[in-house]
């Protein structure tokens, strides 16, 4: 049998952890280029899922590895990820432009093409005037494009989001993922989405994951996965 | 969703403790104005006070940037390290001190740091035979920095730990290097908290009398405080004890000013110790920084206690405490203690009470409003007019009427319930206001009130925390040296007082054990206040 593995997908080889009494065990390989939703109950693994690709956790067994390359025992710097969290995505005491500004370079260390990228990437989602603003001062969806902009200017090629948009209330979710859908369209970057959110799975992902009590349940493309109904736990998901 | 009645009667409660404090206070001012008045403005800025004010400020500028300087690399380090080896303990080591009376603290840095110190024993046994010297000022910034360092880095490990857990993650995921994580995140945490630490301190520091006394003493090295102590005891001069009550009382009134331009900081204990996950300081330099500066600051703080410890346990413990001077002592301690903290949690009741009735007028007047707001600020009022200024006023006060001995333990009893008061009501008020929250539109409804709801409401609700302002109130008083210092004799003897007599009469031995004896009460009175604190604010 020949495994083909696509190509700048990340893959997750046999990878088992463990951590207090909780045991995970992920194996999986995901397409590249497309927004791929990591869903399951709470507690079920999905943020560790994410931390195993970004490098806040390392496997005690197996290989993560993205666009072919083996990062398992990478820093989570030297990974070609961003991240953007629920919440507190900026340093609150830091403005804008010096938010966006340490996803160039984290001593701050920036020249005049670096300016002009943090100014265009601000522009770009729409927060052109804000760029001595402090994020107290923003929305939370403000702050969250804020995140964006961060990300557009690191151009890496995968983005891992936990949650982004829960804070949201529904009408503000609707048009952050728009934009979420158009700069992924511009950049064509590969997105790993965990979210609760049966209407933003299907607004967004081309593809999914279901993770339940430290395992991957079902991994699928989206039409395939939004019709499955041999497994419990993710029908009573897809139902709740 | 109180009654006519128990508005009325808590703001009168509220009122007559506004007034018994204000009068005490008051009076003890008003002696040291009336005493003499002509010649102490003279004696205001003479080349004498000038020298002792400098030396006040001068320590306590060093004092402050030392404790609050050593304190971030330890803060930092504590919070860089999750999972330092036994890192709850160190920072519970950390609350020692604040419990502890400051007399026996200074007896414990004088068994480390002292002529016959552990220090300069080894520094002799190396050859080297410059001994390291504990008076003067070296001696007082090294007690100030042993109380205050740790009240500083406790301080802003809660400011640290109290930003959200995605800092890390994402300074990490950005690369961010120890020193770009120093400059964009872990300074701006500190720097936030560092004027209301240092604001803190430098007032403990610029009114410490004890360490001062122990420590300091002579002409070179005399705070105002204890200048005040020394013009009245010593050399009989009142003008003198006046302009400098004076001196002492702008002081305080200049710092409390420039504390309150600064949010006060805030320990949420809470917080410390709760599990954050950093990915930074990895490095080995960064692991040898970090072990030095905890492991310093651990030996520099458990040195000192485990001194007390050892030559307290030294002493005849047993003969020390059946013997009958100890015995007396005790009493006279405990008698003030007591009465000192029932006084304390009574008026403390009383203010918050009148507070929270009128909290729940509708429609509070301007005077109610300024009633709360002047009960509000009775702290700082009792914090601008330090022990001894008041212990000088009511001297002069009371010397026409005989010997003022006898007024004495009443005297000591009164100040030391003006010094927990602060305390006390932070411990009681936000228990007092939760209760009320409670059980106020319930007891309302049903129209319980007077006798039925003290005792089948409010009593079973507060006596806890009734109880731990006591004990707070006690183990302060219990610990303290300075309202005594001008009172104590052959008729007057406290524990701590008889600690300090045996030390400046060389009989360490015997100082060592009580001291041993004191700091652990204390220090059990005082771990019952900080849970009972902690909880209370836990709920609020």
């Amino acid at each position: 049998m020949i495994v083909v593995e696509e190509e700048g997908g990340i893959v997750l080889d046999k990878v088992e952890l463990r951590l207090g009494s909780n045991n995970f065990r992920f194996d999986c390989r995901l397409p590249a280029g497309v927004i791929i939703a990591v869903t399951g109950p709470s507690g079920s693994g999905k943020s560790t899922f994410l931390n195993l690709v970004a490098g806040f956790e390392t496997p005690d067994a197996g290989q993560v590895r993205i666009a072919g390359e083996n990062v398992t025992e990478r820093h989570p710097s030297e990974r070609p990820v961003s991240i953007i969290f629920q919440d507190n995505n900026l340093f609150g005491h830091l403005d804008l432009f010096t938010n966006v500004g340490l996803g160039i370079n984290p001593s701050l260390k920036l020249g005049a093409t670096d300016r002009q990228t943090i100014s265009d990437a601000l522009q770009r989602v729409g927060l052109g005037d804000y760029e001595r603003r402090m994020p107290g001062m923003l929305s939370g969806g403000e702050r969250q494009r804020a995140a964006f902009a961060r990300t557009l200017v690191r151009q890496k090629p995968v983005l891992l989001m936990d949650e982004p948009f829960a804070a949201l209330d529904p009408g503000l979710r609707l048009s952050m993922a728009n934009l979420l859908l158009e700069l992924h369209q511009e950049a064509g970057n590969t997105i790993l989405i965990v979210t609760h959110d049966p209407d933003e799975l299907r607004r967004l992902a081309d593809h999914a994951i279901f993770i339940d009590n430290g395992k991957i349940l079902l991994e699928a493309p989206i039409e395939e996965f939004l019709t499955r109904t041999d497994v419990q736990a993710l029908s009573d998901f897809l139902t709740a | 969703m109180l009654t006519g009645v128990e508005r009325r009667r808590g703001i009168a409660f509220g009122m007559a403790s506004l007034l018994g404090i204000v009068l005490f206070i008051g009076l003890a001012l008003g002696a040291l104005l009336s005493w003499d008045a002509g010649t102490s403005g003279e004696r205001l800025f003479t080349a004498y006070t000038w020298r002792i004010l400098r030396f006040t400020l001068w320590q306590a500028t060093l004092s402050t940037v030392l404790s609050v300087g050593l304190a971030i690399p330890v803060a930092l380090a504590l919070a860089r390290r999750p999972n330092f080896l036994g890192r709850i303990w160190i920072i519970r080591l950390m609350a020692v001190p604040m419990g502890l009376p400051v007399l026996i603290g200074a007896l414990g840095l004088i068994g480390i740091w002292g002529r016959q110190g552990m220090l300069n024993g080894l520094l002799l046994k190396l050859g080297l035979d410059q001994p390291v010297s504990i008076y003067g000022l070296s001696g007082i910034l090294l007690a100030h920095v042993f109380f205050n360092l740790p009240l500083a880095a406790r301080l802003m490990l809660a400011a640290l730990e109290r930003l959200p857990a995605e800092y890390w993650f994402l300074s990490s995921s950005l690369g961010m290097k120890s020193l770009s994580i120093f400059r964009f995140i872990e300074w701006s945490a500190i720097r936030g908290v560092i004027p209301g630490i240092a604001g803190l301190i430098f007032m403990l520091c610029a009114t410490s009398f004890t360490l001062v006394l122990v420590l300091g003493g002579g002409p070179a090295a005399t705070t105002l405080e204890v200048a005040i102590y020394q013009a009245l005891r010593f050399d009989f001069e009142p003008p003198r004890a006046i302009a400098l009550s004076f001196l002492q009382i702008g002081v305080t009134a200049l710092i409390l000013i420039a504390i309150s331009l600064f949010p006060a900081p805030e320990d949420s204990s809470a917080d410390v110790g709760r599990a954050v996950r950093r990915f930074d300081g990895k490095t080995p330099t960064a692991r040898l920084w970090d072990c030095l500066a905890i492991l310093l600051a651990t030996a520099f703080l458990i040195l000192p206690l485990a001194s007390i410890i050892l030559s307290g346990l030294k002493a005849d413990l047993w003969n020390l405490v059946t013997s009958p001077i100890f015995l007396r002592a005790a009493l006279t301690s405990l008698t003030i203690a007591f009465t000192a903290g029932l006084l304390a949690v009574t008026a403390a009741l009383a203010i918050i009470t009148a507070r929270n009735a009128i909290a729940d007028m509708k429609l509070p007047g301007a005077p109610a409003k300024s009633l709360s707001t002047l009960l509000g600020g009775m702290s700082s009022l009792v914090l601008l007019v330090p022990p001894v200024v008041l212990g000088t006023g009511w001297f002069l006060l009371l010397q026409p009427f005989g010997d003022v001995a006898r007024f004495a333990p009443a005297l000591v009893a009164a100040i030391n319930m003006l010094m927990a008061l602060p305390f006390v009501v932070r411990v009681l008020a936000p228990a007092m206001q939760l209760h009320h929250k409670r059980t106020g539109r319930l007891t309302a409804s049903l129209g319980i009130s007077g006798w039925a709801k003290l005792w089948r409401i409010d009593r079973p609700a507060l006596t806890k925390p009734l109880l731990v302002g006591l004990s707070f109130a006690m183990a302060l008083s219990l610990g303290d040296l300075g309202a005594v210092a001008l009172f104590g004799s052959a008729d007057l003897t406290t524990l701590p007082w008889l600690v300090y007599s045996r030390l400046s009469s060389y009989r360490t031995n015997d100082a060592d054990g009580l001291a041993l004896i004191l700091g652990v009460i204390c220090l059990i009175l005082t771990m019952i206040g900080t849970a009972g604190y902690r909880k209370a604010n836990d709920r609020g």
